[in-house]
């Protein structure tokens, strides 16, 4: 019993550590330019209260509240900005300034999205997708919105 | 995120197996291509499963349901009906500005050196600017040569700025040589609007 539990320990101070490092060296892909309202990000288990001049990073879950409503620029120009209710997550953004070559994926589980495609897409379409509860969207330029809720009855 | 969606995926198809095929339609959620300033080509590809739907029109839209992609045709009055707060806190378009300098020196000409106060007036005006100042040189010389003429450019620029009140810590410089010549020309060809740098503003 004694055992497991100091092994129980050991495996959380690890986990710990690796997100704790990976917190530290985890590039900033992007930053929030407009917020309106109750937005939070939430990174590594912490929510965080996100204000304009934030940096946002991979893996990080954006949500706004009611009449709430974010902006963020990425690295490559392209441009995101969600509508209150609204959870998007920046799932994957890998992005060489040189060679505007790259690899941008984020989902939207819920609310409204506005989107203008950067670098990434323009070099290499459809390097950019968005992932929605039932499609993916490939993004070969420039501008579009989408949005997603809880399944209802579709009309006929 | 993705195990979310997933777990809502296998929610719907248990749901559909229960209640038979016909209650299987749900839909959750729209996409709508919109007008491109550029008149460039824009298009969104929606894919699910072995299913792909072209989007390429403006204003030509799809509902996301669970048995596919239906096409239909929206309306910029729909999108503002719909998308009026996210299109709202769409940051600003990020901006380039172009400053020229004189052969074989980081001194801006005379022009540029009076768009510079411009440029800083208009950075003065972003919330949180980020600044990315990019050197580069017409193809007059080596490269070893170039790629320091086109850095002190651009630390000369960044300078520039900071002396007329942007944080430094909001700008970075880079000088790319000359690599990217706005104007094609031939190795050792002296071209003037090579000799630049390039602001972006975001």
């Amino acid at each position: 019993m004694g055992t497991s539990a100091q092994l129980r320990r050991r495996i959380a101070a690890a986990l710990f550590a690796a997100a704790f490092a990976s917190l530290a060296t985890a590039a900033d892909i992007g930053q929030i330019k407009v917020a309106k309202g109750p937005v939070t990000i939430e990174r590594g288990g912490q929510t965080l209260p996100a204000a304009v001049g934030m940096r946002v990073q991979t893996a990080d879950v954006v949500t706004t509240g009611a009449d709430a409503s974010v902006g963020i620029t990425m690295g490559d120009n392209s441009l995101l900005s969600a509508g209150p209710n609204s959870t998007l997550s920046l799932d994957r953004y890998e992005f060489d300034a040189t060679t505007s070559r790259g690899r941008f994926d984020a989902s939207l589980s819920t609310g409204s999205l506005a989107v203008v495609s950067g670098r990434i897409a323009k070099q290499s379409p459809e390097a950019m997708t968005v992932r929605t509860p039932f499609a993916i969207l490939g993004v070969r330029g420039t501008e579009f919105v989408v949005s997603a809720h809880a399944p209802t009855a579709a009309p006929n | 995120m993705l195990r979310l969606l997933r777990r809502i995926e296998r929610a719907l198809v248990a749901a559909c197996v229960a209640g038979g095929l016909a209650a299987c339609a749900t839909q959750s959620g729209t996409v709508v291509l919109l007008p491109e300033q550029g008149g460039r080509d824009t298009a969104v590809t929606v894919r699910q499963g072995d299913r792909t739907l072209v989007l390429d029109q403006p204003y030509a839209a799809a509902d996301l349901t669970s048995t596919g992609p239906q096409p239909r045709a929206s309306s910029a009055a729909e999108v503002d009906r719909r998308f009026a707060a996210a299109l709202a806190a769409q940051p600003a378009r990020p901006r380039v500005y172009t400053l020229y300098f004189v052969e074989q020196t980081d001194t801006l000409t005379d022009e540029s050196r009076r768009m510079l106060d411009t440029v800083a007036a208009e950075i003065a005006r972003h919330p949180v600017p980020d600044i990315v100042v990019v050197g580069h040189t017409d193809r007059v010389g080596s490269d070893v040569v170039n790629d320091a003429l086109a850095r002190k450019r651009a630390e000369t620029v960044r300078t520039g700025l900071t002396q007329r009140g942007i944080a430094a810590e909001n700008i970075v410089a880079v000088g790319r040589g000359k690599r990217e010549p706005i104007v094609p020309t031939a190795d050792g060809v002296a071209e003037p609007l090579n000799r630049r740098v390039e602001i972006v503003v975001r």
